[in-house]
């Protein structure tokens, strides 16, 4: 007999398996003029798209299942594997639908993919989405805001249809919503992540890449409400944050290895759009400066941006520690990840700096072998047992 | 095909010119906290060095240190070092080699000790690793940094949002940092007076890059190219001793052209011109020579190579203007090579095959550098197609001695000239016989 | 006789074809590559020479042995009796380097009974020569190294015993004579060794004594006919330690081309997976190289690969194509790294993975790494043809075959049993372009 959250998670399983995306496909189908947008990690205004008329699909590589055999044609051994697979979904048309694609200033490797999108796939709509890496207001501010207006033009052509200030309103509303119930269950899973196993969580999340975001949030509210009334064994786990995971996603087993190794992952930054704003934006007021100002001084800390205060360098992941009471910090990060590996030692000094105790290793998104994830992983949580008692 | 043997390397008088601008800049570095000179680090692609030049301020280039380092064969050891604190094996081994070298206790390569920075001015153009690495160096100085957010073309031009932007951010950021850090205040005359020296020497500079459509060249746009940018990407451009360098070699290279002379190599002249090449990507240091050595004694030049537009695409015809300072700093900096979209950069090589009447297109494609690399396999691809030309592509890095392997890339290389020599001979090979 | 030569110095094995003016194949020869490419380089060329006399005596005497059948077993025998003399001259030279070794310093005291043990191990391996090279005998190899070797080592151990010497002596001093003689090139002229051969073999063969009677004038004739070696052309991953001038170099991907031609003249694509690279090569309609693409840096996917699961699996890289072709379903192997491949081989395994599934999966990864490469080369536009040692894997081939045909429809494959001589094969071909014909 299968539990609610069981029924839940499987909605979202089928989702996250689905390589030719037939929801989105679906959704699209289903009412004239209505388009599909992709975007890849970090982030993106999804509040612009959903005003488009749009569905926001997050593109995020093709994960272990997808066997790239053109894709890797474009790339050399030693660049990660997110683009390559991603251009295995264009090339072998599972893509066709997307009208528009964005390319947000993660990194070099995806700042050129979308130029080879350009040139590759001239039908859609590609985008470079730059965001200021200058926090000021009348500086980066008002580039921002003329680079969402920008972004705004381009949708309402790709719709055919303008982007109004109430429609962004309205969506900036949803969203809010959304990442509202994102961080409840981010909360949840802190306290009582035996009741939210962090493959759940994981899904439950992916499936926000995809839904409607109307739709995304009622599944939210069941999960809630179905993992909170449903009774499962506690482990004696030790309780870790894992980080580095932002863009290339680790292959679900990956996660499944942490948890079964004696870990509760108690936070992440897998899919950092659903929660890149870390409180409401205001619903009140020009919308497109609203969004802009969120960005610049309510969003969440990676790092592709920009830190321009040295104190404050690294200390949005103590605070995630501390926030989620955890133990230790996970560096998982996709082999050749500029900004994750160039990031590393510097988040290292202060977790050090903090006595939080940390450990590092790679992935890829089809990496096969899971022996070695479960035995450094669970051989930390054996050694952060060791070190609280003591 | 082979190289008339020197009986010393050649050196011409522009090339001692540089060479004692690079080691007087180190020894300024050496002594500038006793002579009370304020130091910026900052990067080559989209460097202010006209706008710190008004504050009185010298200029160090952890990149150049690096290259400086590679060409001596030392950043082997400082990568390992890096390694060893904690930096990954698959970052730019241009950073590793920088802090590894500072781990070491910082003497840069000409044996001084380099000075700690006073501002840290990052330049973000172009490259995402740059703001890491000044992060990193932030980390380990602890000293004031000031971020000069440069935007991406992603569109494959520049809009007037974007000069906006940098421009209120160099009134708003850089230039008051540069005028607290230095005590000196910022005298705009003094800037447009730079800028029009730069202006000057950029027209002798692209005239000599330009030389290379003779045929046959007089120059090698890439192994020699590397020593004509030298000046004006790094910290002599907008100096009256940059504008005579250039002034200097513009003559130099005008003679080669009238004795109907090739490119000097490190053996004496080519006297053979064989196969012109445009070359994409930016070189291995660590084993320069050597790398040099499989294009000349095949008779390769380089004609046109990309990587001499790191730090500005002058031959485009941009210019630094002194009627609009700022606007035309602006303009510098989204402007450099690696700050252009994909197919901006395949519409410029596409440009140079032409331009130049190249036989080919050869990549280099270099481990550290996703800026360069990441797409180049679709570059080669869009190139052949357009032109009808084929293509080379090898793989090296920038300053790590682990990636650079001299039997595969000769085999290629040789692989590729032959390629070429049956292409042109056209017809007379084999007839077709089952065996 | 007209020779022009091509010889490929791989980095396992060196090929050598014999071409005559006409542009026909008149012999192969192939040999291990050991650490001396100048002593692989002439072993190769001089099988390939005997074979060409061997394809000169068959033209020679179709006309006087009229049935094929006869001819093809006299040739045989021929070929059999040549190898056994060949053999023991080998026998002989490693038998008098074996007692040099074995003289002076810490033999010292010993040396009698060694020369001894080393005489009675040579009487035998001499008589049970004639065996190794029986009309029906299977060889295992046919390299001196591998023939002399396992034969010694089964006798040595006996011998070593009955003389109460230690076997780890006798087989050092085995091990240190043998990498002298396998680098010692052979000597004399084919034609005095092919004339004892026949008085040989009519010792060894009396049933075939009216038959030799026969053919003697005629296989005179032909082994009287000069060879003139008009040109030699060398190629491969060893051709910069070629004893030749630049101008008799060719790279391995021009000849690898022109190769695949000269066998399908309608080729257009030419992929070539070797031990330690894999490469893509264009092709026009003269078989002059267009474009390739070459592995990059990681060798992941090279035939290197295979070698090293089968290390993992203990097994031999010959047998892991059969036992693929076991396989009910392909296990996805997403590692092509060849460390990494090792890892998750045993990852698989305890998860309790069928072997012939796990391999299936891993001749299908290294195919793909395969399809790329071609994929930067340019793709298949028309015939497509399969060199390297990787092409004699069945399962390898069923996996392109399969991958070819999805991507590129239904192009005509090939695969040349010679396919390994392919370099070789265009080495020769600019040899004789070389020679100014």
């Amino acid at each position: 007999m299968s539990t609610p959250t069981a029924e839940i998670i499987a909605r979202c399983q089928a989702l996250f398996d689905d390589l030719n995306f037939s929801y989105a496909r679906e959704w699209k189908a289903a009412v004239p003029g209505r388009i599909v947008v992709g975007y890849m990690p970090f982030y993106v205004p999804r509040e612009l798209i959903h005003a488009a008329g749009g569905l926001a699909l997050g593109v995020l590589g093709g994960g272990e299942q997808l066997e790239v055999i053109q894709g890797d044609a474009y790339y050399q051994s030693y660049i990660c594997r997110i683009p390559r697979s991603t251009i295995e979904l264009g090339v072998t048309n599972r893509l066709d639908f997307v009208d528009a694609m964005l390319f947000p200033s993660i990194c070099d490797v995806i700042r050129n993919l979308s130029g080879m999108w350009k040139i590759m796939f001239p039908k859609v709509r590609s985008r470079y989405f730059d965001v200021p890496q200058n926090y000021r207001d009348d500086v980066g501010g008002t580039f921002y805001i003329n680079e969402l207006n920008e972004l705004r033009e381009m949708l309402a052509e790709a719709s055919g249809r303008e982007v109004t200030d109430a429609a962004i309103r309205a969506s900036i509303g949803l969203y809010n919503e959304n990442r509202a119930l994102v961080r409840e269950v981010y909360a949840f899973r802190a306290r009582q992540p035996w009741k939210a196993p962090s493959s759940e969580v994981y899904l439950l999340m992916r499936a926000g890449m995809i839904l409607a975001v109307e739709e995304h949030s009622r599944l939210l509210r069941e999960y809630l409400a179905a993992a909170a009334a449903e009774d499962r064994p506690r482990r004696d786990n030790s309780r870790v944050v894992v980080t580095g995971a932002f863009c290339e996603q680790p292959p679900l087993n990956l996660i499944k290895s942490i948890e079964l190794s004696g870990c509760y992952i108690v936070d992440d930054d897998f899919m950092l759009v659903n929660r890149w704003e870390q409180s409401d934006i205001a619903e009140d007021g020009d919308p497109v400066a609203n969004l802009a100002r969120a960005y610049l001084h309510n969003s969440a800390n990676t790092s592709a941006k920009y830190e321009p205060d040295v104190a404050q360098k690294g200390l949005y992941l103590v605070e995630a520690v501390k926030r989620s009471r955890a133990e230790g910090v996970i560096f998982a990060s996709p082999s050749f990840c500029d900004p994750a590996l160039l990031e590393r030692p510097m988040l290292q000094r202060v977790l050090a700096a903090h006595d939080i105790p940390f450990i590092a290793f790679k992935y890829a998104e089809n990496s096969g072998q899971m022996q070695p994830i479960r035995e450094q992983a669970g051989t930390f949580a054996d050694s952060i047992k060791l070190w609280s008692n003591q | 095909m082979t190289v008339t043997a020197a009986a010393e390397v050649v050196k011409d008088s522009s090339m001692l010119k540089q060479k004692e601008m690079i080691s007087g800049n180190y020894r300024k570095l050496e002594t500038a906290a006793a002579d009370g000179r304020k130091v910026a680090a900052t990067f080559v692609p989209g460097n202010l060095n006209e706008l710190i030049m008004c504050f009185d301020m010298l200029n160090n280039l952890p990149e150049i240190n690096a290259i400086q380092n590679g060409l001596r064969k030392k950043t082997g050891g400082y990568i390992m070092e890096a390694e060893k604190r904690g930096h990954s094996e698959d970052v730019c081994t241009y950073v590793k080699a920088d802090l590894g070298m500072i781990a070491k206790g910082n003497i840069g390569p000409d044996g001084q000790k380099l000075p700690n920075p006073d501002l840290l001015l990052l330049s973000y153009t172009g490259c995402f690793t740059f703001m890491k690495w000044f992060e990193l160096l932030r980390d380990h100085y602890r000293c004031e940094t000031a971020m000069l957010h440069v935007p991406y073309q992603g569109d494959g031009k520049i809009t007037a949002n974007m000069i906006a932007y940098v421009v209120r951010q160099l009134k708003e950021e850089v230039i008051p940092k540069l005028e607290r850090i230095s005590g000196v205040k910022f005298d705009i005359d003094r800037l447009r007076e730079n800028l029009a020296r730069s202006a000057r020497a950029e027209e002798d500079f692209v005239w000599v890059l330009e030389s290379a459509k003779k045929k046959p060249s007089p120059i090698d746009a890439y192994f020699g190219g590397v020593y004509y940018i030298g000046p004006i990407f790094t910290a002599f451009r907008g100096t009256q001793d940059a504008t005579e360098y250039y002034r200097l070699l513009r003559a130099e290279i005008a003679e080669r052209i009238a004795l109907g002379q090739g490119p000097v190599t490190p053996t004496g002249d080519m006297p053979n011109e064989r196969y012109r090449l445009v070359v994409e990507g930016p070189p291995n240091w660590t084993s320069f020579r050597d790398f040099w050595k499989m294009f000349y004694e095949e008779g390769a030049v380089v004609v046109a190579s990309t990587y001499t537009k790191v730090g500005g695409l002058y031959d485009q015809g941009f210019r630094h203007d002194p009627a609009k300072p700022l606007e035309s700093l602006a303009e510098y900096c989204l402007g450099c090579y690696t700050n252009r979209n994909l197919p901006a950069r395949i519409d410029l090589i596409e440009k140079y095959m032409e331009e130049y009447e190249a036989d080919g297109i050869l990549i280099n494609s270099i481990k550290s550098c996703n800026s360069f690399s990441a797409g180049q396999l679709l570059v080669l691809r869009e190139i052949e197609r357009r032109t009808g030309k084929p293509g080379a592509f090898i793989e090296s890095d920038l300053v790590d001695p682990r990636y650079f392997s001299p039997a595969n890339i000769k085999n290629r290389l040789e692989s590729y000239f032959q390629m070429v020599d049956q292409r042109r001979a056209g017809g007379g090979s084999a007839p077709a016989r089952a065996a | 006789m007209e020779a022009y030569i091509g010889i490929d110095l791989g980095s396992t094995t060196t090929k050598a074809v014999v071409l005559d003016e006409n542009m026909d194949v008149l012999g192969r020869g192939i040999t291990n590559s050991r650490a001396n490419y100048d002593t692989a380089c002439k072993v190769a060329k001089y099988e390939a020479l005997l074979a060409a006399r061997f394809t000169l005596l068959q033209r020679g005497l179709a006309s006087v042995v009229a049935a094929e059948a006869r001819l093809g077993d006299f040739l045989g025998s021929l070929e059999r009796s040549f190898r056994l003399g060949q053999f023991v001259e080998q026998l002989d030279d490693l038998e008098v380097t074996c007692l040099e070794k074995a003289k002076g310093g810490r033999f010292k005291g010993r040396e009698e009974a060694i020369a001894e043990a080393i005489g009675a191990i040579f009487v035998t391996l001499r008589a049970d020569a004639p065996a190794l090279f029986a009309r029906d005998a299977r060889r295992k190899s046919d390299f001196f190294r591998d023939l002399a070797g396992s034969r010694f080592m089964a006798v040595g151990q006996e011998t070593a015993k009955a003389a109460g010497l230690s076997y780890d002596l006798l087989l050092n001093i085995y091990d240190k004579a043998i990498i002298e003689v396998e680098n010692r090139p052979p000597s004399g002229e084919i034609r005095d060794k092919l004339l004892r051969a026949l008085d040989r073999l009519m010792e060894l063969s009396p049933d075939l004594t009216d038959l030799v009677a026969e053919v003697a004038t005629p296989v005179r004739r032909a082994l009287d006919i000069p060879t003139e070696e008009m040109s030699v052309v060398g190629t491969g991953y060893g051709r910069v330690t070629l004893p030749f001038s630049k101008e008799h170099i060719r790279s391995e991907i021009l000849c690898h081309g022109l190769g695949a031609h000269m066998m399908y003249p309608e080729t257009r694509t030419v992929l070539d997976i070797g031990g330690q690279d894999t490469k893509a090569i264009q092709v026009d309609d003269k078989g002059i190289v267009e474009n390739f693409q070459m592995n990059d840096r990681c060798a992941a996917g090279c035939g290197r690969y295979l070698g090293y699961i089968a290390d993992e699996m203990n097994m031999g890289v010959h047998e892991l194509g059969p036992l693929a072709m076991q396989a009910t379903r392909s296990v996805r192997i997403n590692s092509t790294c060849t460390v990494f491949a090792g890892a998750e081989l045993r990852d698989r395994l305890a998860l309790g993975e069928k072997r012939e599934d796990i391999i299936a999966g891993l001749h299908r990864a290294i195919i793909l790494r395969a399809m790329s490469i071609i994929s930067r080369s340019g793709g298949v536009r028309d015939q497509f043809t399969f060199t390297g040692g990787v092409a004699k894997n069945e399962a390898a081939v069923k996996e392109l075959r399969q991958l070819i045909t999805e991507n590129y429809g239904d192009v005509a494959i090939n695969i040349n049993p010679d396919s390994i001589y392919t370099g070789a094969l265009g080495a020769a071909a600019f040899a004789r372009r070389a020679a100014g014909h």
